[in-house]
């Protein structure tokens, strides 16, 4: 059985709730459960209840120009979903979380605070045998005035990374071992999305996503193991900048959370440019 | 033209009808040679031959959160199974973005092509052998 969540150590424990704490806000007309998957038709075939869908293509990406929605999409995907400034969302989703990570990132670019994320995401839910639903909610379309989206605190582009790059700065490249090698473009069983350069960002240092988590129910592990993991066996230092990235920036969303909530890390963004952006870029240094 | 809710409906009624192989033509664990390659949902494909030369085609799809996966290995077979094999290599990847339209992401509609590709490679397989055992 996994630690509580408040006695394992964390710096902002308040970032994460358990499945018990989700089941017992059901009803709670002040929380909006959100789910983010990478299979959007998971969401249709089953969510907990009352949780709306927000898919991080349709939902969260710009439709034209790779970037992500404006504070009038913003506002208007809080209106559909009925959030306001004050609703408290908590996100889950498939994967361990990492497209319910990536979407609690975009929702910070737009400063909302009151956000955590369930432990565990759906395959716990789903494991506890807890109750998914197939009904659609449908919420009063809420009044949000958004703050201006803020890119600069938490999300890294390609000249940020050249910068810090020059910097010296702590990168934490999150993809698997062989994508960080070089001898593969793409996760294991993915496809290929088109990086036409193998290998990391020179000086990152390889921390896959997944050794933050508990391989059998997918929670986060505790402040210690997170502790030995990034900063005694990486180095890196929580007072230090830090870039993570990983292929299009989901995966280092789930580690952009863990060292910025869990571990305190001070300054964490997150490059979502990613290895298709670096790994195409005509003249950069890569190291294998 | 489908609204989005309507597709996701209509997806999510063949994911719940897909079957999986049966045990007569494969069974755990599945040889890798059927495996779907770059495909998350882990999908494997089975091409079995009918007396008449048509081909009867089988899916797993081992990832339990591919729905996606699952509603196309029900759309394949229903449609597919019974032609022969050469109309079956006729059919192409680009079907994929017909059938799920904005509800797919360029990796997850990278994966279920490799699932369409993987019929028309068993489907190819098959016309091949016709073609030699005719000779």
């Amino acid at each position: 059985m996994a630690t509580p969540i408040e006695q394992r150590g964390y710096k902002n424990p308040d970032a994460l709730v358990s499945t018990d704490w989700v089941e017992q806000h059901l009803n709670d007309r002040n929380v909006r459960l959100i789910e983010s998957n990478e299979d959007t038709l998971l969401y249709a075939s089953g969510h907990i209840p009352g949780a709306v869908h927000v898919d991080w293509t349709a939902d969260l990406n710009d439709q034209v120009r790779r970037d992500y929605i404006t504070k009038e999409g913003f506002e208007r995907l809080m209106a559909r979903i009925g959030v306001t400034p004050d609703t408290t969302v908590v996100f889950y989703g498939d994967k361990n979380n990492w497209w319910a990570c990536y979407a609690f990132w975009v929702f910070q670019l737009f400063g909302h605070k009151k956000a955590k994320v369930m432990d565990g995401g759906r395959v716990k839910w789903q494991k506890e045998n807890r109750t998914l639903a197939r009904d659609v909610p449908s919420y009063p379309p809420a009044k949000y005035k958004s703050k201006p989206r803020q890119d600069k605190p938490i999300r890294a582009f390609r000249g940020d990374v050249m910068s810090h790059l020059k910097k010296r700065g702590q990168l934490v490249d999150v993809r698997s071992p062989e994508e960080y090698a070089g001898t593969r473009l793409h996760m294991p069983d993915y496809p290929n999305e088109g990086a036409l350069r193998g290998g990391h960002i020179p000086g990152a240092k390889s921390v896959p996503w997944a050794r933050a988590i508990n391989p059998d129910d997918g929670t986060f592990k505790t402040g210690d193991e997170l502790k030995k993991l990034y900063e005694q066996d990486q180095k890196l230092a929580p007072k230090k900048e830090t870039i993570a990235y990983c292929r299009i920036g989901e995966r280092s969303s789930h580690t952009w959370f863990a060292l910025k909530y869990l571990l305190g890390f001070k300054s964490v963004r997150n490059y979502d440019g990613s290895w298709t952006e670096w790994g195409n870029l005509v003249g950069v240094p890569i190291e294998k | 033209m489908f609204d989005p809710a309507d597709r996701t409906g209509l997806l999510l009624s063949y994911a719940d009808q897909f079957r999986e192989v049966p045990a007569e033509v494969a069974t755990r664990p599945f040889a890798k040679s059927h495996q779907v390659p770059q495909c998350e949902s882990e999908a494997y494909v089975w091409a079995v031959k009918r007396p008449n030369a048509t081909l009867d085609l089988y899916f797993a799809v081992e990832n339990p959160a591919g729905v996606s996966a699952k509603a196309l290995a029900a759309i394949l077979g229903k449609t597919l199974s019974g032609l022969p094999a050469r109309e079956i290599a006729q059919v192409t990847p680009d079907i994929v973005e017909k059938i799920f339209r904005q509800n797919i992401s360029m990796g997850k509609g990278l994966g279920l092509m490799s699932m369409v590709q993987a019929v028309r490679t068993l489907a190819n397989a098959a016309e091949r052998s016709d073609t030699t055992h005719d000779a």
